[in-house]
């Protein structure tokens, strides 16, 4: 079997294909707002939000209902909740966090230990990328394209915030609105990339492409491309590992990530140790 | 002035009361938020159109609060502000506020030339780009500040002054009636004091108004106009032979 036989190999069924494509459209996804989640230090949120979003998949599921929407209302009141119980400086944000974070995920945990068979429930908090129905493909391509719609939209203003809340506050640009606002789709792009993932890895599509694009270049465009780059590929790559090795598409496809940013780590770390050669021989030159 | 078509308040132009000084503050007492102590009490002052005015204390003394409340970045406890006759927030386009350098994220991955940039965007508002006049007048205050040089740099890879004129920059490119200024000269460089002084004098001749909080007593009677004294949130008589000029306090 030649290489392109089998780079072909596996899209020969219906649902590979569709795995493919929900892991690009998830990737572009989580690595565009999670750009913004790492420069804004959310990581943390980003973890909770996936987490919280468990009992509304588990109550959407005993009753029959769409997962998407279960898990989509918990996530969108998880994240104004936060947003709402860290608006004062009484409780920090990183506590309220916590607080509900854990919470939340109990609550999805007693649920789930009503139903009988976990195992049913088991691939919500793994992932289960090979399962993903069409339906719910076009609810992963319809957040994608509205979630990466919204966040050229308001570019310039979550780039502001972002770094100068106070500035954004003096002309009259409320910050806490933005932070809203990246909340809410963060809560969107965690439901879709639960699908792929699952709970409880979530947060690696999110924080893990961002954080290796953040050590190979200080531009927010290029940032940007390459976390999306990182993450469409560790989507891939996981997909193949996970076809050709039989082992976990969801653990395979973060485990590339991580292997990718362990790469982006040594590249930086190289260039810093280049960077001052550079500059004791600079150095060397002034005194000489 | 171009008014953006969705401004980010809607309290955004309401012209200045003719014959109104740039500011009046009447007896203001500021708390901040989850907080008891007063942190500026009674405390008034009159500024003309076109003075320059040192707010002068030690740190704690409420220079920043003052600077502050007058921003709308804190919530008046009693008294009253008015900017232009108008109240605080009425016209966001007029007032430019430059904050302590430790208030910005400095590792954001920003150039020196965006975070100018941003200064316009009070003229934008929501979903409208910067247009190329928009660049024009960023590339100006840069040169203006001595910083072209520097136009592409990541904000974290410039030194404290370097980035102290970035911030005044960013004021300058607003095109703003009265600029508060938060310690714009505190621990900067020789060379950027020295910008930064020809700057403000040059705002002064042009029209516009400047209130700077310093702890530093030198040399003011040649940047300023008038200077207040603050200490522990209350106006205090200046030091024995320390500048006045123009009265601005009670």
């Amino acid at each position: 079997m030649n290489i392109i036989e089998w780079l072909i190999e596996p899209f020969r069924f219906g649902f590979m294909q569709t795995a493919l494509i929900a892991a690009v459209l998830v990737g572009l996804a989580c690595a565009s707002i999670g750009v913004y989640v790492v420069l804004r230090r959310m990581a943390f949120i980003g973890d909770a939000l996936a987490h919280t979003v468990l009992p509304g998949l588990v109550v959407a599921y005993l009753n029959q209902w769409s997962l998407f929407g279960g898990a989509l209302i918990a996530g969108v009141l998880t994240a104004l909740g936060i947003g709402w119980l860290s608006r004062r400086d009484a409780i920090r944000e990183d506590t309220a966090i916590g607080i509900m974070f854990t919470g939340m995920f109990a609550f999805g945990i007693l649920l789930i230990s009503t139903v009988r068979s976990f195992r049913d429930l088991s691939h919500i908090l793994f992932g289960n990328i090979l399962g993903v129905t069409t339906d719910e493909l076009v609810l992963i391509a319809v957040i994608t394209l509205g979630t990466l719609a919204l966040l050229v939209l308001f570019h310039k203003e979550l780039e502001l915030t972002s770094f100068d809340p106070i500035h954004a506050e003096v002309i009259g640009l409320r910050a806490n609105r933005l932070r809203y606002l990246l909340l809410v789709l963060l809560a969107f792009t965690v439901v879709s990339s639960i699908q792929v993932v699952g709970v409880v890895m979530t947060s690696a599509l999110l924080i893990t492409p961002a954080a290796a694009a953040a050590l190979l270049t200080q531009r927010l465009s290029r940032m940007f491309a390459i976390a999306v780059g990182i993450a469409v590929l560790s989507g891939i790559v996981g997909l193949y590992a996970s076809y050709y090795a039989n082992v976990s598409s969801g653990a395979a496809i973060v485990l590339t990530a991580t292997a990718l940013f362990a790469v982006a780590w040594i590249v930086h770390s190289l260039r810093r140790a280049r960077q001052f050669e550079t500059e004791d021989e600079e150095l060397d030159a002034v005194y000489e | 002035m171009n008014h953006p078509a969705l401004p980010y308040s809607h309290r955004h132009h309401q012209d200045p009361l003719p014959g109104a000084p740039a500011l009046v503050v009447e007896r203001l007492s500021v708390v901040y938020p989850g907080t008891k102590r007063l942190a500026l009490r009674d405390v008034s002052l009159t500024v003309p159109v076109g003075a320059r005015v040192a707010l002068v204390g030690a740190n704690g003394a409420g220079k920043s609060t003052l600077l502050k409340a007058v921003a709308k970045l804190l919530p008046i406890r009693s008294g009253e502000i008015r900017i232009y006759g108008n109240p605080p927030g009425a016209c966001h386009h007029r007032v430019a506020y430059l904050p302590q350098r430790g208030e910005i994220d400095w590792r954001f991955p920003v150039t020196l030339r965006r975070l100018v940039l941003t200064g316009r965007y009070v003229h934008l508002g929501w979903f409208k780009r910067p247009s190329k006049q928009d660049r024009a007048i960023t590339d100006t205050v840069i040169d203006q500040l001595g910083l072209t040089d520097l136009a592409d740099r990541q904000i974290g890879q410039l030194s404290g002054g370097q980035q102290q004129r970035g911030l005044l920059a960013r004021a300058l490119a607003q095109e703003a009636d009265l600029l508060l200024l938060d310690e714009p000269l505190n621990a900067v460089d020789a060379e950027t004091r020295a910008i930064i002084v020809a700057v403000l004098a040059r705002l002064g001749e042009q029209g516009k108004t400047v209130i700077a909080a310093t702890h530093d007593l030198g040399r003011l009677e040649t940047d300023f106009d008038g200077a207040l004294y603050l200490a522990n949130g209350r106006e205090v008589a200046p030091p024995p032979g320390a500048f006045v000029g123009m009265k601005v306090g009670i």
